[in-house]
């Protein structure tokens, strides 16, 4: 996303606003070790009308990892 | 440890062995075939690596196999039946076994030469992307959008992905022809090829046809449209023709490129896919038995020494199957 521009063209707003719409979508989210969609990052991107090659390779709903769901929680509090 | 943790496959000096047996192989095919390693290597497309392995390989003095390129030629001619355009598009295939369809995407189809994974990959992606596209601005998709698709996507990767299509389509603006180069720059014109022999078989199809001449007075009076247009009965079977036999040029003439034609009709109403098209160097039977049976050669002596194998170790790793 080039922010830049946007300020350039439409003035300071409209890149602040976006940015917080990222901000607010990325705190609504599942537990850390949880797979998410991330749907609205997505639409807000506009990546919801195309798809690359990151959508089919190296898709992290099927990976073959998973992180230590106890230990990412804690981690994610701060109690660790 | 959590269940969910993968086994690792086995380690790389078992895949060594079958690996440099497969580099024999090869090796020995290429001088039968006619394929030397050098015609393969002045094709300039990308030669790809895999870097962590030809490091390792190249520890112990082994050089990895190299990829083998589909050898495809691929052709395409724009033609037209009185008002009703339509755009024929062909292909023939390296062997039998690799035998790539022409893949469709929307109301447009894309041979593709060059790597065979690339080719296929791209136009899937494309086409998914066409599809999507036209689905958001609720019209039907144009060749030109999937053109610029291909090219940008193709622009973005710098030529490392090896994808040399030919891109043609009926849209509502008539039928286009381009043809799409791996670095990413398009050409649209009315006849087109790419591949392994492109050019000795573009020379051919504009000796063989009057066509050239044709196409030019076809084009000239699309774009006149109080031109006299000549009559056009069989203007889709010589066109077929046209094409088929640029290919076969190109299969003739070319040790890359081999065995079928495949075409593609492609106009308003229809996508026909005539796979295949034609054969024309069909693989001949064998008349007679040209093989040995057991005992035609006398055995002298035998010598058997059974080997005689020690386990050192037992490593017994259990499964969680809970």
């Amino acid at each position: 996303m080039n922010f830049s521009t946007l300020r350039n063209i439409q003035g300071l707003f409209a890149p602040l606003k976006l940015q917080m719409e990222f901000k607010a979508v990325q705190q609504v989210q599942r537990l850390p070790f949880l797979p998410s969609s991330n749907l609205s990052l997505d639409i807000l991107r506009g990546n919801d009308e195309t798809i690359g090659f990151e959508d089919i390779l190296n898709d992290p709903s099927q990976s073959e990892l998973m992180g230590e769901p106890h230990l990412m929680v804690e981690y994610n509090l701060g109690l660790l | 440890m959590p269940s969910h943790m993968p086994c690792r496959p086995p380690a790389l000096p078992l895949l060594l062995p079958c690996l440099v047996g497969v580099y024999k192989h090869w090796r020995d095919l290429s001088h039968v075939s006619g394929l030397s390693p050098v015609s393969l290597a002045t094709f300039p497309t990308l030669q790809v690596k895999n870097a962590v392995l030809e490091a390792d390989f190249a520890k112990k003095g082994y050089k990895l196999p190299t990829a083998r390129k589909t050898g495809t030629t691929i052709a395409g001619v724009v033609y037209r039946v009185s008002r009703d355009p339509r755009g024929s598009v062909g292909k023939g295939s390296c062997c039998r076994a690799h035998q790539e369809p022409a893949l469709q995407e929307g109301p447009c189809c894309c041979c593709g030469a060059g790597t065979a994974a690339d080719t296929d990959m791209t136009t899937q992606l494309i086409s998914s992307n066409l599809e999507l596209h036209s689905l958001s601005t609720g019209r039907l998709p144009r060749v030109v959008t999937a053109n610029r698709m291909l090219k940008q996507m193709l622009f973005r990767y710098q030529g490392y992905i090896g994808a040399a299509l030919v891109l043609g389509g009926v849209d509502i603006t008539g039928p286009h022809l381009y043809s799409i180069y791996p670095h990413g720059s398009t050409d649209k014109l009315p006849y087109v090829t790419m591949g392994w022999y492109q050019k000795l078989h573009l020379c051919d199809s504009e000796l063989r046809s009057p066509d050239k001449r044709h196409m030019n007075s076809v084009f000239i009076s699309d774009l006149d449209p109080n031109a006299s247009v000549p009559a056009m009965g069989a203007q889709e079977e010589e066109a077929k023709k046209l094409v088929s036999e640029a290919i076969a040029a190109g299969i003739f003439n070319d040790l890359g490129s081999g065995s079928n034609i495949d075409l593609c009709v492609i106009s308003k109403s229809k996508l026909d896919f005539l796979r295949p098209y034609s054969v024309p160097n069909k693989k001949g039977t064998r008349f007679g038995r040209y093989s040995c049976e057991k005992g035609t050669t006398a055995v002298l002596t035998e010598k058997v020494t059974p080997l005689e194998v020690e386990v050192l170790e037992e490593i017994v790793q259990t499964m969680d199957t809970s």
